[in-house]
């Protein structure tokens, strides 16, 4: 049994099913009389659309409908919504225009949705949109969000004069002016947030099923949080009551925040299979993923940091641009703001900070959150300018990072930008990750690589996120429109196994391993008695699903309160089968026990007795073992830790090895570390790949996705990383039973800075000041170029 | 995918035959890049002759001092063939580095030479080797053969059947992967054949070409030093969003100079 609970490295209990193709994912589904539905989408970033006429496609064979944003209109169907509502610098709202599931009059990205055809064949459907015509008028466009409020720049929406969604601000800007002018050292910075595509194996697929019987909707959608789903298409979108829609989320392959969000497709489906009553299915080809699903990051950032003689940080301003695409997505407003700005402090006790977002609309696919959200970019901007400045200072950048942490006996800490970090030792991972990638010995690893004709550089990224999203009272005064509790049911047979409803939802993380490792571990049941169940709207209490790194945190503390209203009924049980009082009833290993005697009795027992109740205090508890809980986490939680990365270039190619990446982060207690290690690694390949491969990239005239296909979008594969070197500090999280942070994101946050520092280091010999991320060889090489071209001028 | 006309022909001559009779007909070889072509609808032939069931096209042997590949034979046999592994290594090396494994088990030499994709590997070796190309109709000189950017010297129903392959003296070649589709961003092949030295390039332009200057420097001298300050003009060169000309134009330098410390 202890092999199995908290702490052990249990294989994952998923894994046999994943590994032999036994996955029930949503386009496994077969309905009865199914239809398929193919979308027709924009080939323009933007255009007026005078005229659709879809009657060759309405009588194409195999057609059963076809429909666009005239008939979606006509239907009331409402707008897809944005359920953050960011505040401007004067307290206004957001500018919200509406995003209609299919275009009405106007198109305003490559890939939006303009019409939906219904077939009997997924062919047929195809063959159908081809008879469709289309009369597009084009419009100019804007791509890059640091036009995009430019006068005379291509506008979206009436509703956002000068593309401009807010313009935000935090932190006390006198402050800081103040700090700056007393600074002994500026250290300057312009940084690019590069475009990321999500790229989850499994592209998004939804089914819909109407039962004109029961008046009842079914979805079944690749969706991290089914019941955000039904609350959205319910509440705003569809007008569906929520007890007539059943949504569910399968086997999902992997999300990454990209199945959050509520799109057209799934919304027009659901809509949809009623007007047709049949069942309705689609499945998103990868080229139309690129296209549609909704993309991360794409800042354009300047920022300063104001230090005393020593070093000592004085103050920081960022002022940032953050590109929205062509309509907000359901979380987008919050991840530069909130998940952004409010991280700005890192593991430093700068005084005084100041962020200003502007958040614009451009002619591209929407932005949201993926894996990190707003935090990477946090990282990225801090991390990258307290190297520079290291680098300007002549301070060693361990050092001066040493100068500015947060003390590990200052919590719970409150940083001037809102949060308040409840536990850390910033000092202990930074000690534990330069000895693991040996610090010391690296400017003797930088000769070697010099006779070689190498350049090797190293870099470090002290990061801090914050997860367990989130204290709803804290959400709800900043504008989230729901609250971020989790739910959890704990369900004992007569037979004594259990099955446990989770709302968080398992797209990859291996839930069903670590929940059923946590309930093992509270209740003495043998692993594979447990099974955890999530997914699904009709057998899950309502809950708020998977992202910000929040499952074990919130959903996991959900369920062990959820155990300890089982262990406090099994407790009154037990005294009376035991003849004691409950008070005196110990509950160990899955036995209660009299104190301090040898009287026991099982928790299967106790559990056979509660749903056979031939001998029960049946004026005292009811019978059966099935308990409930919600929790809502008293704070964030803060995962912080170090990751450095030690990189080798090849000047004549441009090419970069990584030769060495260390990480040491803090997530608290680990309830499986071997799922831990997956997650970091999966984390630091996509930090890899943002800071050295992957970018979306938009024609700045056309507005066609350039990088629409594996062609062109550089995804990480095995051979482009390293074996990683993963170690941990472990500072429980005191605010949570099971004292754990989240460890999701970590590796996306941390390691782009890590690796970017490292390029600039290894770079900085030759004269090359800055260069953007992806640092592919071509601009690795094209930057050492312009450098020797300006060395030789001077 | 449209609808077509799928055809499995015995021999050459019955899928010339069954090429003739089709209003728009197209061999299918491996299929790695027919079918996606086929599947984004970027394609509607009405009939597919597939060579896949020809056994003229099959088969990797070595004829006097050369070794003949079949158009249908896989990458994956060809860099596993252990009389191309001995003869010309820089060929087997090639194959070797072709996409995927999966790529490797379907993709064939006819197919990609027929493709002339401008990032493709093949095409190098050909116009390094000064390989000759045999069709159903004549003999090709590889000079002859790519015409640029997705076109060959092929006529309309023209099949290729096999490709010769002259062993050289030495031979290498260096290719730097595209970093997202790991086709080449710049592929040189140099060797040393008893007719002189050849120095192909691939990726860099809209099609292979030869560098005459790397060529007679590699002619005094056959090593890395006599070709590492020749550089190749950018006009004309690729340019995208992976890599500007002056890029590629500067890794044909590299390339070709590790591929002749390489040669072997
Ligand atoms: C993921 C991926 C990665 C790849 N990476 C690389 C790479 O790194 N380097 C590289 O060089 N290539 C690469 N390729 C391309 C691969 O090598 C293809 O196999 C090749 O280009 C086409 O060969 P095929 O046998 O599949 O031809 P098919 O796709 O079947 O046909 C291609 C064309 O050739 C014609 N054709 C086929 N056989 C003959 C013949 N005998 N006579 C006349 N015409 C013929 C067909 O009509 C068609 O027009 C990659 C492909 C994929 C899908």
């Amino acid at each position: 049994m202890s092999e199995q609970g908290i702490g052990k490295r249990v294989v994952r209990k998923e894994d046999q099913r994943f590994l032999t193709g036994k996955g029930h994912y949503t386009d496994d589904l077969q309905r009865i009389r199914q239809t398929h539905a193919y979308f027709l989408r924009s080939p323009h970033a933007h255009a007026k659309i005078a005229r659709i006429d879809t009657k060759a496609a309405q009588s194409a064979p195999g057609v059963v409908a076809v429909f666009t944003g005239a008939d979606t209109a006509a239907a009331k169907v409402g707008s897809l919504i944005c359920g953050w509502v960011v505040k401007d610098k004067h307290g206004e709202p957001h500018k919200a225009p509406p995003h209609p599931a299919l275009a009405v009059d106007t198109v305003r990205h490559v890939g939006d949705t303009v019409a939906m055809v219904i077939a009997e064949t997924e062919a047929q459907a195809k063959d159908a949109a081809e008879k469709i015509v289309v009369d597009y008028q084009e419009l100019p466009a804007v791509i890059n969000p640091a036009k995009a409020l430019d006068k005379g720049a291509a506008q979206l929406h009436a509703e956002a004069p000068g593309n401009l969604c807010y313009d935000w601000e935090l932190g006390d800007r006198a402050a800081v002016d103040a700090a700056f002018a007393k600074a002994a050292h500026v250290t300057k910075i312009d940084l690019v947030n590069n475009r990321l595509i999500p790229n989850a194996m499994e592209p998004r697929a939804a089914a819909a099923e109407y039962d004109a019987g029961s008046g009842q909707y079914t979805l079944w959608t690749t969706s991290q949080n089914p019941h955000v789903t039904r609350l959205v298409l319910s509440a705003f979108v569809l007008g569906i009551p929520e007890h007539k829609l059943r949504v569910i989320a399968p086997d999902v392959g992997g999300g990454f925040g990209s199945k959050i969000f509520i799109y057209a497709e799934e919304t027009l489906l659901t809509w949809a299979s009623a007007k047709v009553n049949r069942p309705i299915k689609w499945t998103a080809e990868r080229n139309e993923s690129f296209v549609s699903d909704a993309h991360g990051r794409d800042h354009v950032t300047h920022a300063e940091l104001a230090m005393d003689k020593d070093g000592k940080f004085l103050a920081l301003k960022v002022d940032t641009i953050a590109n929205m695409g062509a309509y907000l997505s359901t979380f987008a407003t919050a991840v530069p703001t909130y998940l952004y700005g409010t991280l700005l402090a890192g593991q430093y006790t700068t005084p005084a900070i100041h962020v200003n977002v502007r958040s614009v609309f451009t002619n591209t696919a929407p932005v949201d959150a993926y894996r990190g959200a707003g935090r990477p970019e946090a990282t990225f901007v801090l991390e990258r300018i307290v190297e520079q400045a290291a680098r300007e200072m002549k301070i060693d950048k361990a050092e001066l990072r040493r100068r500015n942490f947060i003390a590990t006996d200052a919590y719970p800490y409150q940083t001037p930008v809102a949060l308040a970090y409840d536990s850390g030792n910033y000092a202990g991972a930074l000690k534990k990750a330069l000895e693991m990638a040996d610090y010391d010995g690296f400017e003797k690893r930088r000769a070697d690589s010099k006779a070689k004709g190498k350049l090797r550089g190293i870099g470090l990224s002290a990061y801090i996120e914050a997860c367990g999203l989130a204290p709803s009272a804290v959400v709800g005064s900043l504008g989230a429109g729901v609250g971020q509790w989790e739910s959890a049911q704990v369900r004992f047979n007569p037979t004594g196994n259990v099955q446990v409803y989770t709302g968080s939802h398992s797209h990859g993380q291996g839930h069903e391993t670590t929940f059923a490792q946590l309930v093992s571990t509270q209740l003495g049941v043998p692993l594979d008695q447990v099974e955890v169940i999530h997914g699904d709207t009709a057998s899950v209490p309502f809950g708020m699903g998977t992202y910000g790194s929040r499952s074990l945190a919130v959903g996991g503390s959900a369920i062990v309160k959820a155990c300890d209203k089982i262990i406090a009924k099994g407790k009154k049980i037990a005294a009376h089968m035991l003849e004691a009082s409950a008070a005196d009833i110990e509950f160990k290993n899955g036995v209660f026990s009299i104190a301090g005697t040898d009287k026991q009795v099982p928790l299967g027992g106790v559990v056979f007795s509660a749903y056979v109740p031939h001998n029960y205090p049946l004026n005292e508890v009811e019978p059966g073992m099935d308990e409930n809980a919600f929790y809502d986490p008293a704070n964030f939680t803060y995962p912080a830790g170090v990751h450095i990365c030690e990189i080798e270039i090849d000047p004549d190619t441009g090419v970069s090895t990584i030769a060495k990446f260390t990480a040491v982060d803090d997530f608290g207690n680990l309830v499986n570390p071997m799922i831990v290690e997956g997650q970091v690694h999966g984390g630091i390949g996509q930090g890899i790949g943002q800071a050295l491969l992957e970018h979306g990239v938009y024609d700045e005239k056309s507005g066609q996705l350039l990088t629409g296909s594996y062609m062109d979008y550089t995804m990480p594969r095995a051979d482009d990383l390293p074996s990683f070197d993963v170690g941990y500090q472990v500072t429980p999280c005191p605010h949570n039973p099971l004292g754990v942070k989240g460890c999701g994101e970590a590796g996306a946050i941390a390691a782009p800075a890590a690796v970017m520092n490292a390029i600039h280091d290894a770079l900085a010999p030759v004269g090359v000041k800055s260069i953007d991320m992806p640092a592919t060889s071509s601009r690795v090489w094209q930057a050492i170029q312009r450098a020797n071209t300006k060395m030789a001028a001077e | 995918m449209y609808d077509f006309q799928y055809h499995r022909p015995k021999s050459v001559a019955d899928a010339v035959a069954a090429l003739k009779k089709a209003a728009d007909g197209k061999l299918i070889a491996g299929g790695q890049t027919l079918l996606p072509t086929l599947k984004m609808r970027l394609a509607q032939p009405t009939d597919l002759v597939d060579l896949s069931g020809v056994p003229e096209l099959r088969g990797i042997k070595v004829e006097g001092n050369a070794v003949v590949i079949g158009a249908m034979a896989k990458h994956a046999e060809v860099s596993a063939s252990a009389e191309v592994q001995k003869a010309i290594p820089a060929l087997a090396m090639l194959a070797s580095e072709i996409g995927d494994a999966q790529v490797r088990n379907m993709g064939t030499l006819g197919g990609s030479i027929a493709n002339s994709d401008p990032a493709a590997d093949y095409p190098a070796a050909i116009v390094g080797l000064n390989a000759t190309i045999k069709t159903n109709e004549r003999t090709i000189a590889a000079d002859d053969f790519f015409k640029g950017i997705f076109t060959t010297a092929l006529k309309e129903g023209e099949v290729i059947i096999s490709v010769s392959f002259p062993v050289p003296e030495k031979a290498a070649y260096m290719k730097f992967d595209n970093p997202a589709s790991r086709f080449a961003m710049v592929g040189v092949f140099v060797a040393k054949l008893a007719g002189g030295v050849r120095v192909a390039v691939t990726g860099a332009g809209p099609s292979v070409f030869r560098v005459k200057a790397m060529e007679e420097a590699l002619a005094k001298d056959f090593s890395g030093k006599a070709v590492e300050n020749i550089k190749v003009p950018t006009t004309g060169l690729n340019s995208d969003i992976h890599g500007s000309a002056e890029y590629r134009a500067h890794l044909v330098t590299v390339m070709a100079k590790r591929a002749a410390d390489a040669a072997k």
